[in-house]
Order: C-alpha cells, then sequence, then structure tokens
C-alpha cells in the first residue's frame, strides 16, 4: 500500500496569454496538465511556437501562467530560484568569470565555506572532465564544452529540479550525443528530476522516460508517449525507430500547423 | 603571413621611415635657409631647445638640497606634473560622477527618464563652451580648470556607462537570478562587470577629452603646466619652445593612452573581442 508520491512538478489548468509586438493576443499555453514525478525525466517535445520554452520559463519563475497552478518541489512558482536550475540553450555562462568561478557562483550566493566550494568545485570539475578548464575564460571553451560547465554549475545547486531548454540545440551530432549520455550518467547518479525540452525527435526518445508531445499555438498537450526501451537506449532498433516514426507523424502534425499559420500571417 | 610582414626589424625600419624622412627634409630645408626660423625652427633646435626645457635651471649646488631634488627641477618637469594633476583631479571628479549617475540611469528606468532629457540638452555644449561660466563661477587658478576638465571626462564615461549597463545581456540577469543572486550581488557580480566594456571605453574616451580640455584651460586659467608654458612661448617668440611643449604634450598623452590601453585588456581579458590581439 504505497500511495502514489507527490510530483515534483505540477501544473494544472496552466494558461500563458501575452500580446505581441502588433497587439494581437497570443495564447501560448491553454489548460496544462502536467505532473512529474521525483526523478522522472520528462521531455517536452514539439515544432517551435508551440509554447514548450515558455512552459519551462514558467515553471523557472521567469515568466508567471495567466491562469491555472503550478507548484515546484511542493511550492506555488513565484519567482526563479536556485531549487529549478536552469540549462540555456545559449550557456549563459558569465564570460567575466573563470570556470571555476562560473561553477562556485551559486554556492558563494548560497553562503557555502570557502572549503566546501572548493571541494565542489573540485569535484563537479572532476565530474563534467574540465578539471584542465579550471582557470580559462568561457571564450577559451567550445560549444560542448561550454555546455558542460553550464550543466557543472547548476549541479552545485544541488536542485531538486534540471530544467533544461534545448541545451544541446547549438551543437554538433557528436558533441551532443556525448552529452547526452552526460546527462543521463549525472541523472541516475543524483536522481534529479529533469524537465528537458526539445524539438528533436530522436533526443527526446534517448533521454526521456515520458515525452509530453504539444501542439502548436494554443501550446496544450497533445498526447503523452511513454518510453520503457532499457538504457542505455540503441537508436538503431527497431523498436527505437517504431517509436520514431509515430512520433515524428504527432510531430509533423503541429509542424504543418505551424507552417501553415505562418504562410496565412505573411 | 601577409604581405606586410616580415621581422621585426624590418616592421621598425617600416615605422621609422617616414617620420625620419620628414624630419631630414625639415633640417635640411631650414638649413638651407628656405624657412624663417622665428616661424619654424630646425628639428636640432627644437631637440635642443626641448633638453634644456627638461635640463634643471640652475647647476646643482649642494647646499640647497639633495641631488635628485635637483635632476627634477627642470621647467618641462615641473609643468608636466601640474598638468597631470589636474588631468588626474579632475578626471577623478568628473569620472566618478559620470560613473556614479550612468550606472543609477543604467539600472534604474525611473531616473532614466528623469535626468536623461537634461543630459541630452547638457551633452552636446563642448565643455570649452564653459570657459567664460568657468571663470565667472571658479575665478582663476585651479578650480575652473578642474571644473572644465572633469566636465569633459563626465559625458564620455556617463554616457558609455549608461550604454553599458542597459545593454547587459538578459540571458546573464536571468541565468545569475536562477542561480540565487539578486539585488547587490547581481549588480555588482554581474550587471558591473557586464557592462565593463563599455564603461572601460567611456573612461579612455574621457581620459583624452580631459587632456584636451587640460591644455585649453592652462592656456586662459593658470600660470603654470604645459598648455600654459607653451602659450608663454609665444608671447616670448619662441616656436622652437612652442614645439618642445607640444612633443612634450604628445609624448605624455600617448604614455597615458597605451597605459590605460593595456590596464583595460588586462580587466577585459576575458572578453571575445580580445581573442584575436
Amino acid at each position: 500500500m504505497s500511495a502514489p508520491a507527490s510530483p515534483q512538478i505540477l501544473a494544472e489548468g496552466v494558461d500563458k496569454t501575452f500580446r505581441s509586438p502588433d497587439g494581437q493576443e497570443v495564447v501560448a499555453l491553454r489548460g496544462i496538465q502536467l505532473a512529474v514525478t521525483p526523478g522522472e525525466f520528462v521531455c517536452l517535445l514539439g515544432p517551435s511556437g508551440c509554447g514548450k520554452s515558455t512552459l519551462l520559463n514558467a515553471i523557472a519563475g521567469f515568466s508567471l501562467p495567466t491562469a491555472g497552478t503550478l507548484l515546484a518541489n511542493g511550492r506555488p512558482v513565484t519567482e526563479p530560484g536556485p531549487d529549478r536550475a536552469m540549462v540555456f540553450q545559449e550557456y549563459a555562462l558569465f564570460p567575466w568569470m573563470t570556470i571555476a568561478k562560473n561553477i562556485a557562483f551559486g554556492l558563494e550566493i548560497k553562503g557555502e565555506s570557502r572549503e566546501t566550494i572548493d571541494r565542489k568545485v573540485a569535484e563537479l570539475l572532476k565530474l563534467l572532465s574540465l578539471a584542465e578548464f579550471a582557470n580559462r575564460f568561457p571564450k577559451d571553451l567550445s560549444g560542448g564544452m561550454r555546455q558542460r560547465v553550464a550543466i557543472a554549475r547548476v549541479l552545485a545547486l544541488d536542485a531538486p529540479i534540471l530544467l533544461m531548454d534545448e541545451p544541446f540545440g547549438a551543437l554538433d551530432a557528436l558533441t551532443r550525443r556525448n552529452l547526452q549520455d552526460e546527462v543521463l550518467r549525472i541523472w541516475t547518479e543524483f536522481k534529479t528530476t529533469i524537465l528537458f525540452v526539445t524539438h528533436g525527435i530522436e533526443e527526446s526518445i534517448y533521454l526521456a522516460d515520458r515525452i509530453v508531445v504539444m501542439t502548436y499555438r494554443p501550446g496544450t498537450v497533445k498526447t503523452v508517449v511513454p518510453v520503457t526501451l532499457p538504457r542505455p537506449r540503441d537508436t538503431a532498433s527497431p523498436e527505437f525507430n517504431a517509436l520514431k516514426r509515430h512520433l515524428t507523424g504527432l510531430v509533423m502534425e503541429e509542424q504543418r500547423r505551424h507552417e501553415e499559420d505562418e504562410i496565412r500571417r505573411h | 603571413m601577409s604581405a606586410a610582414g616580415g621581422g621585426t626589424g624590418k616592421r621598425i625600419v617600416q615605422a621609422l621611415l617616414v617620420p625620419v624622412a620628414v624630419l631630414a627634409l625639415w633640417e635640411g630645408l631650414s638649413r638651407a635657409g628656405f624657412i624663417n626660423p622665428l616661424i619654424l625652427p630646425s628639428p636640432t633646435k627644437v631637440a635642443l631647445r626641448w633638453w634644456s626645457y627638461l635640463s634643471p635651471q640652475k647647476p646643482f649646488d649642494a647646499a640647497e638640497g639633495p641631488y635628485l631634488t635637483w635632476l627634477v627641477s627642470g621647467e618641462l618637469l615641473h609643468d608636466a606634473a601640474a598638468s597631470l594633476f589636474r588631468v588626474f583631479a579632475g578626471f577623478l571628479i568628473g569620472g566618478s560622477l559620470g560613473l556614479g549617475l550612468g550606472l543609477l540611469m543604467g539600472v534604474s528606468s525611473t531616473v532614466y527618464r528623469l535626468m536623461n532629457p537634461l543630459v541630452q540638452i547638457l551633452r552636446p555644449i563642448p565643455p570649452i563652451a564653459y570657459i567664460p561660466l568657468a571663470i565667472l563661477w571658479f575665478g582663476l587658478g585651479n578650480p575652473p580648470a578642474f571644473f572644465l576638465i572633469s566636465l569633459g571626462a563626465f559625458f564620455p564615461i556617463l554616457l558609455n556607462t549608461i550604454a553599458g549597463v542597459r545593454n547587459v545581456d538578459a540571458i546573464y540577469v536571468r541565468a545569475a537570478r536562477n542561480l540565487g543572486a539578486g539585488g547587490l550581488v547581481m549588480f555588482r557580480r554581474v550587471i558591473l562587470p557586464a557592462a565593463a566594456p563599455h564603461i572601460l571605453t567611456g573612461v579612455r574616451v574621457g581620459y583624452g577629452v580631459a587632456f584636451i580640455v587640460v591644455i585649453v584651460a592652462e592656456m586662459i586659467a593658470v600660470n603654470s603646466g604645459l598648455g600654459y608654458r607653451i602659450l608663454e612661448a609665444r608671447e616670448f617668440f619662441w616656436p622652437d619652445k612652442i614645439i618642445a611643449g607640444m612633443i612634450t604634450i604628445g609624448v605624455i598623452g600617448l604614455g597615458i593612452d597605451t597605459a590605460l590601453n593595456k590596464f583595460s585588456n588586462h580587466l577585459l581579458r576575458w572578453h571575445r573581442s580580445l581573442e584575436s590581439s
């Protein structure tokens, strides 16, 4: 008799409307229902304009919903906070800080002792194979290495929730696969709840426990596809490809709606 | 290898070629009597005059003080020190006011909306145009010079600081908020460093204007400094000393600009645009 664990992230009837620059009201999210259980890896999948990043930003506290309930770690989301650590597509490293300083920043804000900070930074540098870059500046690093630093920076916070906004979108395929494996390794080790936004169908199948497919404007949950394939997943297996075919069909429906909408507006 | 490449020796030769040729031509024309020495004295005369301007005016006398004091008792060094003191003092006043107001206007859009109209009205007035007012308000001596120089440094630093703070990439602010930063931490560790490239550009431009203004102010309001000395030399019909003073001004200006450049490159060593330099 075990009660279902209370969700790490809970969205109920979440709406988000905003006014576009030409004065029109855009419904970015409508009636989002989503419950992410602790330790779950969930991908938000959809074409651009489906509101997946809007939902992530709402959970991060950057831009709050206009209606509905949004809970993270059992508390209503009212502002950004280090309990929902975010990895951005643009890395968002502080270029004026060395790699070690970037990783230490969150810990310094928390007011951790110097020894704790130094120890944790050293651990994370090692964990993400960044040790030799400790005293370099972000400009000296490749995109893949920068994203490793961004991941180390949020891991330093010990956040129960990791939000990732198309983190590997700007990377080449090989670097991306490498970092996907890295994230899976970290997820297994740290038991973090991960909400991962992507428009990569293969990426979402490779990573997620569940894939939330979203519709193009207004952004709603079209369907939720569980992925039960054992990890590490073989992207060439028939099961993987069956799932890929199924999801491609779903996403392409929304992509077509997106394109028709673009044509109509021009 | 670029076309203009080659060894260090070759580059030095290339760099010196035109200046040396100009000097040689000038010297030759002067010696041949083609140029009136009262209008343009020969380079050697200027160099000799520069040397005597630099050297102590009286022979060394142990009774009057230590050797080192005597060694730096030349007129040029006193003038240079007086000018530099004015630049630094004025720059410090104008620069800190510009930086302070700029940070406020950059961070707070209320302060920006309140102050910007006044700034825009005053900004195009060249500091030189304040000379009559400066004398009326502060009389003669250092105070009007400080006023004019700080005015010269103020606007470039103010405007660049505003631009720097207002153009901080929102992604840094979001990342910092996500990591738990707010208030003073956000300002000191994110906004300020992110605005630093702009601010340092303002510092260099502001220093450049301050250096122009100090020379003008010295021609008008005070009786020491390099600007005063070259105007005084005109009254005595000493064109060699005018040029010696001008060269001194140029060398000091170049020296400070190089130092500022080095300093700013060091502070911005993390900056992308410096990657290849």
